[in-house]
This record gives structure tokens, C-alpha cells and sequence, in this order.
């Protein structure tokens, strides 16, 4: 996280379990904080088709098949979100849509954890804070970068 | 110039009697079966029977190879026309019956067409209501590199993506021949979602409707993935709806793909690259300026075959074997390119 | 939150429906009710209906589809009732977040559907009812379809001058897939209603025919269901035109609700061609189908077509030719909902976009102000 890069405290580490998500707003930005397997990922809660609420879609598996009549392969659980409207499906972990990859994307942004302790050493945490999360010293946190 | 639709018109069931076995002989001659009725062409409808050509050696047009000749393939130079006939045998239910039936057809076309035309090619007509009967007429005939097609009704009782014809695609595959959805059929069910309509304009008219549900189906049910170098031709379909309906099928697909996740691309890429389209019925806006347009929307200019639907008729005004407005380079893929390279003549 | 809509917006398809089967079963009389309590399931949801003794429809055609009652997942109130039964957050998701003018309620609750007419006239009544005493009454932005078992064209007529009196009522509603085309005399009843009182026939996405989905078949997936529609609305269309019901009811006003609007440029050109050729089996027609189409149908735009070149969606409007007959349409709550503000292209012309988000609407259903 170098100098420049503003993140928002948006939960605690342990508040959003593994297949659970967050919706939040930091600037103004509807965005949803999901963890997957572990790992925290961020998405702006708008689908670029109509503006759809994307990130309170159903997640399911990404789900492929070689041809029809053969197996159904599932990737993770939970790592594709499907918007509500519409039906499009995205990666979670790249904002990637499912159909067109390179060119219709949701925005995303990096999602991590930090200690508590961590916060208040860092310079690079911003006054964004205190209007999504009232972080403490203790404890782990989920902090999303706005800029990247 | 190769024309990919021309018909070849069997007629009365007695013309089939020597290419059939003494039993099937003796239960036409003892039941006076008069075999399929001819639902898509009605005999004295307006589109059946072009009223400019005039009977060839006392035969009407489309009944011999003579006539053929005389009134397509000699007056446009034809370098090669493909056969369709759509004598109607998926609406026999006997199923011995009905493989009778369409096998004495190819024989009839061997032997009255094929051999003494060699500008011809023709599709193999299959008892299509019943896969397995379907694929041993293809396989009886697909050696004959001068039936390079099957014939299929477009209408079905059942979608042709359904599973159930697999064993046919499986075969139409291997043998790397063209399956060709053919405008009319008589599969015993309504013609519409909302059943049976009142007249023949409306039959006419709802055709569409069964190509669009057909491509669906071979889309969705994955058969262009399943069955790869799939040939698909689309024969007397028209073809000012298939981008309208391209799109809707592209925006459904984008939201649903999950359910048929053997798709992995917009069903318009799979029918682009898998199906080809006759030329007749130009059923497109009358301006050439609009008409021009919806063939750019096709979004390919490999789409289009050319066809004269010899006999029928499509259209009202005198004949233009190829619309006005057709740039050159089109015009040319149009005209041989496209079915030359779909047909793999 | 509401979202800013650069032009007053008219909801032409609104789904609204029950908590509760028993919410319904509330306004029939009561050998239903009976019916129904002798079945045993009162608590059963409508989705569920054909479980259910007294309530037959619909047999063998079912698919997964995307999302549970096909509706926007984002669409169940807090209460947990089923999307779009709860008028107050319908006002919050729809009414008043797209700060809608007006909205039509389009109930699909199965009534045209039912095997025993007489139920399903029953139902078309109780469903009626319960829009005007509780979507109606209370809020002021809403106007109702007249809900009729149109498989019987008396019984329909009789459900249609029952609520023309009642002015919230601006349309009666038949669905697409119907027993047969609805151009064939079975149904005419129910056009000499809708005229005798001047109300449009709207008719919407679904239905069912008694038979397989398509003139093909039964397709295997939801998408085959879904995609096809606009198959059965062309041929429906076409029947319309075909039997002479224009000619015959030169009053008739028909509004194809749901099927998207690219379809119907190229069957009025394949209309026309064939009439040509083969006019001789309608007769009865005054004049050629696209003129008479364009004289009598209008349409909703939901789903929007999405051509992938900006520029062929105002070739799709100029060869339809029917920009005062293009209304507006969301759908909600259902998932393939098209949003007020993102629907339409951007760089559409300011007067279409009008005509279109409004303005058609509200001269087709004489809606104030």
C-alpha cells in the first residue's frame, strides 16, 4: 500500500465468514465486500449492463461443461455473483464477466486485511474511515482501496 | 452459379413403386394408400407451382430431370443445383412404412435424377420422425458423394437440438454431410405455440417461427458443441427475421448461458459459423436501400446461398433470381462461394 | 433513493400479486373457497397451484428457471411476502424510486389458464377484485388489467362488462400461448367487449396452449421458453390479422405486452410479401397486414432489444415505423425487469424517447395530466 492509496475500513476481519458478503458505501459508492474461500474481494455494487444492484445477485460456482451430455464442472463455491437483473455473471475475484471477459467488467477493487494496530501506523489510511467502519486497534480488519 | 434448393417433385405415391419391395408394392396396391399429402406445397396454392413455366414433354414443372433443365439449370448455367425433396414422409406413422417410403425416394433420385443430370447433387430423404430408421437410410447412402445433404423438415414433433436425435447428428457428422432444415413438414402437431391456424397464408407466414425454434434448440441443447464441423442449412427459411432474432437469442444467452453451460459462446457466433441460408424466399424489406441493411446484419457475408426454389413461388412481382442491390463481392460469395464451401463441393 | 429519469415515465407491465393463495381466495365465492379448503393446502403459495384440487393447469411443461418465481432477486420485500405483493415496497423499488407517473398492473395469476372455465372465470373475477380494493384504492398511480378466462369468449365478455365501468381498469388481459390462434371466432366475444366499452386488448408473454411450447416441440431449457416468445407473438400476430379481426372490429386496439418490439418489422415485410401471393385466403382484409398492423397494434419495449450496433436500434424503429405506438415497460418484478433510466439507448431522439417513455401510453389509455 504505498503513499497515495486511500482505503476504507469497510469490517471486521471476522465479520464476514468465508461465502459471506458485505454491502457498504464509502464515497458515495454502493460496493459489495465479499470474502471467498478466504480471501476478500470488493465490486462496485452496479452492473454496467442497467445499473442493476449486481452485488445482491445469487453467488454460485463458475460452471463449465466440455459438451452436453458430459459432467457439469464446478469451480469454488460462491465465486461467481450474478446480477439480480438480467442474470449476468462475474467473477467476483476480477469483476470479469462471464460472457464478453475483456470488455464488460464490473469495477473492482483490491480487498485485504489488516491488523487493527496496522491501521493506525499506516499513513495512508484516510479520514475515509470514520464514515464506513469504526476501526480499533484490535482485532483484523477489511480495508478496500479506492484507487489502484 | 450453384443453386441450393431446387425440388424435385415425386407426385403421385405410384411413381415410387418400382424403387419398392413386392410388400410395400402390394399394400399400396390393396389399400390405395396414397402415401404422404403434401402439407407444404399444396398443389394449387399460388407458391407451389411458378405459373411461367410451362410443362416440359407434357410433365409439369419440377416432375422430370427434363424439365429441371430446361427451365433452371440450362437458362442460368447452373454449374450445380442440390436437390430437395420434400415428399413428406415423416407424417407416414407406420415406421416400416415410412423408411420404405423415403428409401425408394433416394432410389428414385439415383436413378431419375442423379445419374442423368450430373449438375446434381441431392439430400437424403430420412424417415426423420424416427432417429434410427433415419441414420440406416444415411448410412445406406452417404457413399455416394453425390448426396451430399439430409433432409429435414423443419417442423418436428420434437426440437432437433433434443437429445433423443443424437444417433442423427452423430451420423450426419461422421459422414460430414449438411443437415438441411427444410421449410414445411407435417410432424402431427400444431404448427404454433398456440395451435393449428386457419389457413395456409398463415402456415406460411409462422414458418419462421419453426426455424427460430429449431435454432434455438440446436444452439441451447449444445449440438454445434457436442457434434464440432456441424453443417447446419437453413433452406426456404427467409431470412429478414434471423437478426431480430439473433439479438434476443444473444441478450437471452448472456443471462442465462448458466443453464447450458456447454455453450461458450453468443448462439450468433455458433450461427455464424455453422449455418448457411437459402437465398428464397427474399423475404425482406421491399427497398433495397433496408434490404441491403438486414443482409449486413446477418453480420457475416458467408450467410447467404443462392436458391431459386425451383418450382415455387415466393413473391408476387416476376422473378429476380438475386435482389437488386447487391454489392459484387456479396453477390459472388451469393451466388457460389458460400454454398460451395458449405456444401464442400 | 430515487433515481433521476430524464423524461416522465409510464409503466406499462406491472406484475403485482398475492401474499398469500388465501390472500385471493379471500375474493372467490365459496365453492372455491371450499374447493380449496377440502385440498388442504391453504398455506401453499400460487407458484404452487396446480398441487392443489380445484386449481388445474399447466401440465408438463416445467423448467428450473433462472430465479425463484422468474423475479428479480433484489425484489423480495423485508417481510418476506412474495416480489411485488407488498405495496409499500413496490412504491419504494419502482413507483417512487423511477418517480413513475403512472403504472399499469398486469397480474398473471393463471385465470386464462385454467382447464375448468368456470373457475377460471371465477378467479378472473376474484382478481379483478382484489386490484381495485387493494392496489387501486390505496394508491393513486396504479391502473389495472381486467383479468378474463379468455379460453371461453361469453365468459370473458361477461368479466369485461363487469369492471368497464370502472375507469382504473384501462385494458383487458389475454396471455400469448393460447389454446388456439386468437384471430379463430372463439375469441371474438371478447374483442366486441373490449370495443363495445374501448378498451385495448392487451396481450402478454406466456400463457399456455394445452400443447408444447413452440410448433416444434417442447424445447429442454427455460432459455428455449424464454427466447421463443417472441415466436408466439409473430404467429399470434399473424392469425389476428389473417382472420379478419381487424377488419371486423375496426375499433380494436391490441397492445403485444413483453415481446420485445425488433420482431415485427420483418413479419410485416414477410406479411406482405405473402399476402401478394396468397391474399385469396383472407379475403376479408381492407388493406395490406402492415397497414393494418400499424392502425391497430401497439407495443411495450420490455425486454428492450439490444442490437449490438447503437445504430441498428434506430433502423429497427424506423422500419417498424411506429413511434407513437412504442410504450415503455418494465416487467417488475420480474428478473429480466428493464430499468426506467437505462433501458432505452442514450443517444435516442429527445420527442421518441418522450413518446415512448409516456406519451404513447397515455393517449392509448386516456390516462390525466
Amino acid at each position: 500500500m504505498g503513499r497515495g492509496t486511500r482505503v476504507a475500513v469497510v469490517a471486521r476481519a471476522d465479520e464476514i465468514g468465508p461465502g459471506e458478503r458485505k454491502l457498504v458505501t464509502v464515497g458515495g459508492r454502493s460496493i459489495g465486500v465479499f470474502n471467498v474461500g478466504g480471501e476478500y474481494y470488493a465490486l462496485r455494487n452496479r452492473c454496467p449492463h442497467q445499473g442493476g444492484p449486481l452485488c445482491d445477485g445469487f453467488q454460485f460456482a463458475s460452471l463449465r461443461a466440455r459438451a452436453p451430455g458430459e459432467p457439469y464442472t464446478r469451480g469454488g463455491d460462491g465465486e461467481i455473483i450474478r446480477c439480480p437483473w438480467h442474470g449476468w455473471e462475474f467473477e467476483i475475484r476480477t469483476g470479469r464477466s462471464w460472457f464478453d471477459p475483456e470488455r464488460t467488467r464490473v469495477r473492482s477493487y483490491r480487498a485485504r486485511v489488516l491488523a487493527g494496530a496496522a491501521l493506525d501506523s499506516e499513513e495512508t489510511v484516510t479520514e475515509l474511515q470514520a464514515e464506513t467502519y469504526p476501526a480499533r486497534r484490535d482485532g483484523d480488519y477489511v480495508v478496500v482501496e479506492l484507487d489502484r | 452459379m450453384i443453386d441450393c434448393d431446387v425440388h424435385n417433385v415425386v407426385g403421385p405415391v405410384q411413381t415410387l413403386e418400382p424403387y419398392l419391395d413386392s410388400h410395400w408394392r402390394e399394400v399400396l396396391e390393396k389399400s390405395q394408400f396414397a402415401g404422404p399429402t403434401d402439407q407444404a406445397h399444396p398443389p394449387n396454392l399460388a407458391t407451389s407451382l411458378r405459373d411461367d413455366l410451362p410443362p416440359v414433354a407434357g410433365q409439369a414443372a419440377g416432375r422430370t430431370v427434363q424439365a429441371l433443365r430446361e427451365h433452371v439449370l440450362d437458362p442460368l448455367g447452373t454449374e450445380l443445383a442440390i436437390l430437395g425433396c420434400d415428399y413428406g414422409v415423416e407424417s407416414v406413422r407406420n415406421p416400416d412404412a415410412a423408411a420404405a417410403l423415403a428409401a425408394a425416394v433416394n432410389d428414385w433420385q439415383l436413378d431419375r435424377w442423379l445419374e442423368p443430370e450430373p449438375r446434381l447433387r441431392a439430400a437424403i430423404v430420412v424417415p426423420s420422425q424416427q432417429p434410427a430408421a433415419a441414420v440406416a437410410e444415411i448410412e445406406r447412402r452417404a457413399g455416394d458423394p453425390r448426396f451430399v445433404a439430409v433432409y429435414l423438415p423443419v417442423r418436428s414433433a420434437v426440437p432437433y437440438g433434443n437429445r433423443q436425435w443424437w444417433p442423427l447428428w452423430e451420423a450426419i457428422a461422421r459422414h460430414e454431410l449438411v443437415a438441411e432444415l427444410h421449410f414445411g413438414g407435417s410432424a402431427g402437431v400444431p404448427p404454433t405455440a398456440s395451435g393449428w391456424p386457419s389457413s395456409w397464408l398463415e402456415e406460411y407466414v409462422d414458418m419462421p417461427s419453426a426455424f427460430a425454434s429449431q435454432l434455438t434448440s440446436l444452439v441451447a441443447e449444445g449440438a454445434f458443441d457436442r457434434f464440432e464441423g456441424l453443417r447446419v442449412s437453413l433452406i426456404e427459411s427467409g431470412f429478414g427475421w434471423l437478426p431480430a432474432f439473433l439479438w434476443r437469442f444473444d441478450k437471452g444467452w448472456r443471462g442465462l448461458r448458466r443453464e447450458i453451460p456447454w455453450t461458450r459462446r453468443q448462439p450468433s457466433e455458433y450461427v455464424r459459423d455453422h449455418v448457411r441460408v437459402s437465398l428464397q424466399p427474399v423475404d425482406g424489406p421491399p427497398d433495397p436501400v433496408q434490404l441491403e441493411r438486414v443482409i449486413d446484419q446477418l453480420g457475416s457475408d458467408r450467410m447467404l446461398m443462392f436458391s431459386t426454389d425451383y418450382p415455387h413461388r415466393h413473391i408476387a412481382e416476376e422473378l429476380d433470381a438475386v435482389p437488386a442491390g447487391l454489392a459484387p463481392p456479396l453477390a459472388q460469395r451469393l451466388l457460389d462461394t458460400n454454398a460451395r464451401e458449405h456444401y464442400r463441393l | 433513493m430515487s433515481v433521476r429519469t430524464r423524461t416522465e415515465t409510464i409503466d406499462c407491465d406491472i406484475h403485482n400479486a398475492p401474499r398469500s393463495e388465501q390472500a385471493l381466495l379471500e375474493y372467490m365465492p365459496a365453492r372455491w373457497r371450499a374447493a380449496r379448503a377440502a385440498g388442504g393446502r391453504l398455506e401453499a403459495a400460487v407458484e404452487a397451484r396446480r398441487e392443489t384440487l380445484g386449481d388445474r393447469s399447466y401440465l408438463g411443461g416445467e423448467y428450473p428457471r433462472a430465479t425463484p418465481r422468474a423475479a428479480r432477486t433484489d425484489a423480495w420485500p423485508p417481510s418476506g411476502d412474495p416480489p411485488a405483493s407488498d405495496l409499500e415496497f413496490m412504491r419504494e423499488q419502482l413507483l417512487d424510486r423511477y418517480d413513475l407517473r403512472y403504472g399499469v398492473l398486469t397480474p398473471m395469476l393463471g385465470a386464462g389458464e385454467q382447464l375448468d372455465l368456470e373457475r377460471g372465470a371465477a378467479l378472473a373475477s376474484a382478481i379483478n377484485d382484489w386490484q381495485a380494493a387493494e392496489w387501486l384504492e390505496p394508491e393513486p398511480r396504479l391502473r389495472a388489467s381486467i383479468n378474463v378466462a379468455y379460453e371461453d369468449g361469453p365468459l370473458a365478455a361477461r368479466e369485461i362488462h363487469r369492471m368497464a365501468s370502472d375507469p382504473r381498469f384501462v385494458q383487458v388481459l389475454l396471455l400469448i400461448r393460447t389454446a388456439e390462434p386468437l384471430g379463430r371466432r372463439k375469441y371474438w366475444p371478447i374483442y366486441e367487449a373490449a370495443v363495445d366499452h374501448g378498451l385495448p386488448v392487451g396481450i402478454h408473454f406466456g400463457g399456455w396452449s394445452r400443447g408444447p411450447i413452440t410448433g416444434v416441440g417442447y424445447g429442454s431449457y427455460y432459455i428455449e421458453d424464454t427466447v421463443g416468445m417472441a415466436t408466439a407473438f409473430a404467429d399470434q400476430l399473424t392469425s389476428l390479422v389473417c382472420e379478419g379481426v381487424f377488419d371486423r372490429y375496426r375499433e380494436l386496439r391490441i397492445v403485444l405486452i413483453e415481446g420485445g418490439i425488433a420482431w415485427l418489422a420483418p413479419l410485416m415485410w414477410r406479411l406482405d410479401r405473402a399476402f401478394a401471393l396468397l391474399g385469396a385466403e383472407a379475403p376479408s382484409l381492407s388493406a395490406p397486414p402492415s397497414e393494418l398492423i400499424r392502425e391497430h397494434v401497439w407495443l411495450t419495449t420490455q425486454p428492450i432489444d439490444e442490437p449490438p450496433r447503437a445504430a441498428d436500434f434506430d433502423a429497427l424503429l424506423h422500419d417498424l415505423g411506429m413511434n407513437e405506438r412504442i410504450m415503455f415497460a418494465t416487467d417488475y418484478p420480474h428478473w429480466d425487469f428493464d430499468a426506467p433510466d437505462r433501458a432505452l439507448p442514450a443517444g435516442l431522439d429527445p420527442d421518441v424517447r418522450e413518446r415512448i417513455m409516456a406519451g404513447n401510453a397515455r393517449s392509448l389509455y386516456r390516462l390525466d395530466g
